[in-house]
């Protein structure tokens, strides 16, 4: 009875890889003559969470067939990643840095600029002012760990201030930071401008002079591995296109 | 009736049919950490090991694990006595609920763990408001973090060992005059302390390892909250280099306080 049941359980086994199998063999990569299909995937920062994901529901209603799938985080969690093989077409890094440390690449080009700002939980209750509070030991403070592209900037701003922060937590992505913000776990987080506004309702922002030293270069480009190298050389066009850069100013990023 | 503890000899009279998956099994588990020390930067390895970095890391970690643990022992052994040995209605229910922690994905438990205990949390806000002390961002917010996701382990084998236990003893021990605490004291203790040692090692390991609640709940600040898991991923993104440095020395500290453990303690007190 038992050996019966066994027999059977791996004969539906069998069937079930079979048929996942089956479903593998549709191309993903050759594109079809009406037009481009498949899947694009897109390693991007993750201060381009909203912007990105706009892009990628216009991308998909311009050219249907292609399904854009993004994968988020920290800039340099991202270059391991693709260093180590992982499976990406596109790489928009919040920094130049992270993305030379990609070594199979197309030519990177600048899509977006971005400036840092203080961000502070609605109602300011630690009533923050300016740079200066970063300083104080009793404060909660988030900064961007100095890995990330937001941290490093954050530091060269810290450097041009002559300020010695006092952080409570370095966050391993700018969203990890201001999460700590909107759950009011700490007083103030330095972050982009663009995660100000895409978190406006349980945030508040406080602009700085010193930002301007520190303006981060957004780089993308198409990877030499990429699986779909045709959508993804239509996807950077599209980011660099004029929908692109509406999508991106709205959001608050400076477009070149 | 005395667990037979004599080793069976390899190769006489076990089936091939469980020698082949067990040795898959066994080389699963090993060849990452052979690939681990394959990797390894072995010419600059003695300089990084000794970098002030990975010397604070690996006695936060430490002093954060054991710490966890010992809370766990004191949280963790009457609730597992509580639940096998008292009567109590929905005993199922608590159980299940007991050991949610060991299912739900760590960063998630650091998200409730942040809604409850952070500073605009259910408790946490009271606790900001009347004591001015706020657990993220904090050591003891660690081991909070590294307790919770631990505590599990400790609870169910402390359970298991509890219901495997010859009653017979306590009953004796209660004919004899002896109270309750005394009982629980020194007969109960001694004869479920395998079960004790086995539970605490798992927790101890799970907390060293601990990563999601540890940096979503107290955050990440070298000296402070910086334990040697947050260190390795963070330093994986810049040098993996000294990842693999970090990692080496996590897991020869674990290899080593695990082989010390195993053989004296769990294999009973005979």
């Amino acid at each position: 009875m038992f050996r019966r049941t066994a027999v059977a359980v791996l004969a539906a086994l069998a069937a079930l890889a079979l048929t996942s199998c089956g479903d593998d063999s549709s191309p993903s990569a050759a594109p079809s003559s009406a037009g481009l299909s498949g899947t694009v995937n897109v390693f991007a920062a993750a201060s381009l969470t909203g912007t990105f994901t706009q892009l990628g529901k216009d991308f998909e209603a311009t050219h249907p067939g292609v399904k854009v799938v993004f994968n988020f985080a920290g800039s340099s969690a991202l270059a391991t990643q693709i260093n180590q093989g992982a499976p990406a077409d596109v790489f928009a890094s919040a920094a130049p840095k992270n993305l030379d440390q990609v070594t199979d690449k197309g030519t990177p080009t600048t899509f977006a600029k971005n400036e840092l700002e203080i961000a502070v939980p609605k109602g300011n209750p630690a009533k923050i002012t300016g740079l200066t509070d970063f300083a104080n030991k009793d404060r909660k403070i988030a900064l961007c760990a100095e890995q990330v592209p937001c941290g490093a900037a954050a530091k060269k701003v810290f450097e041009a201030a002559k300020l010695t922060p006092q952080p409570d937590s370095l966050e391993q992505d700018v969203k990890a930071a201001i999460t700590k913000v909107s759950l009011g776990e700490v007083d103030a987080a330095m972050v982009y401008k663009t995660d100000v506004l895409a978190a406006k309702d349980k945030v508040e922002g406080i602009e700085f002079p010193e930002a301007s030293q520190a303006v981060n270069d957004y780089p993308i480009a198409t990877l030499t591995k990429a699986a779909n190298p045709d959508g993804a050389k239509a996807f950077v066009d599209f980011v660099l296109s004029a929908r692109g850069k509406t999508v991106l100013t709205e959001a608050g990023f400076v477009t070149p | 009736m005395r667990a037979g503890r004599r080793r069976q000899r390899i190769g006489g009279r076990l089936p091939l049919v469980l020698v082949l998956p067990a040795l898959l099994g066994l080389a699963f588990l090993l060849v990452p950490l052979i690939g681990l020390l394959a990797e390894a930067p072995w010419s600059t390895l003695p300089s990084r090991l000794f970098s002030a970095d990975v010397g604070q890391a690996l006695r936060l970690s430490l002093l954060c694990a054991t710490s966890a643990t010992v809370l766990c022992l004191f949280l963790g052994i009457p609730l597992a006595w509580l639940l096998a040995r008292a009567e109590l209605p929905g005993r199922g229910l608590i159980r299940a609920l007991v050991t949610v922690p060991l299912v739900l994905p760590p960063v998630v438990g650091g998200v409730a763990l942040l809604l409850v205990l952070g500073r605009r949390g259910l408790v946490g806000e009271r606790l900001d408001l009347w004591f001015g002390f706020s657990l993220p961002f904090t050591t003891a917010g660690v081991i909070v973090a590294e307790a919770f996701v631990a505590m599990p382990f400790l609870v169910i084998s402390v359970e298991g060992a509890l219901r495997a236990a010859d009653p017979r003893y306590e009953e004796a021990a209660a004919t004899l005059g002896a109270g309750r605490w005394l009982t629980f004291r020194r007969v109960t203790l001694p004869s479920i302390a395998p079960g004790i040692v086995a539970g605490a090692v798992l927790c101890w390991a799970r907390a060293l390892g601990e990563f999601g609640a540890t940096i979503t709940f107290a955050g990440n600040l070298p000296g402070r909250t910086t334990t040697m898991p947050l260190a390795v991923y963070l330093a994986l993104e810049t040098d993996p280099d000294v990842a693999v440095v970090l990692s080496i020395v996590l897991l020869l500290v674990s290899v080593v306080v695990l082989a010390c453990l195993r053989e004296r303690w769990i294999s009973g007190l005979r």
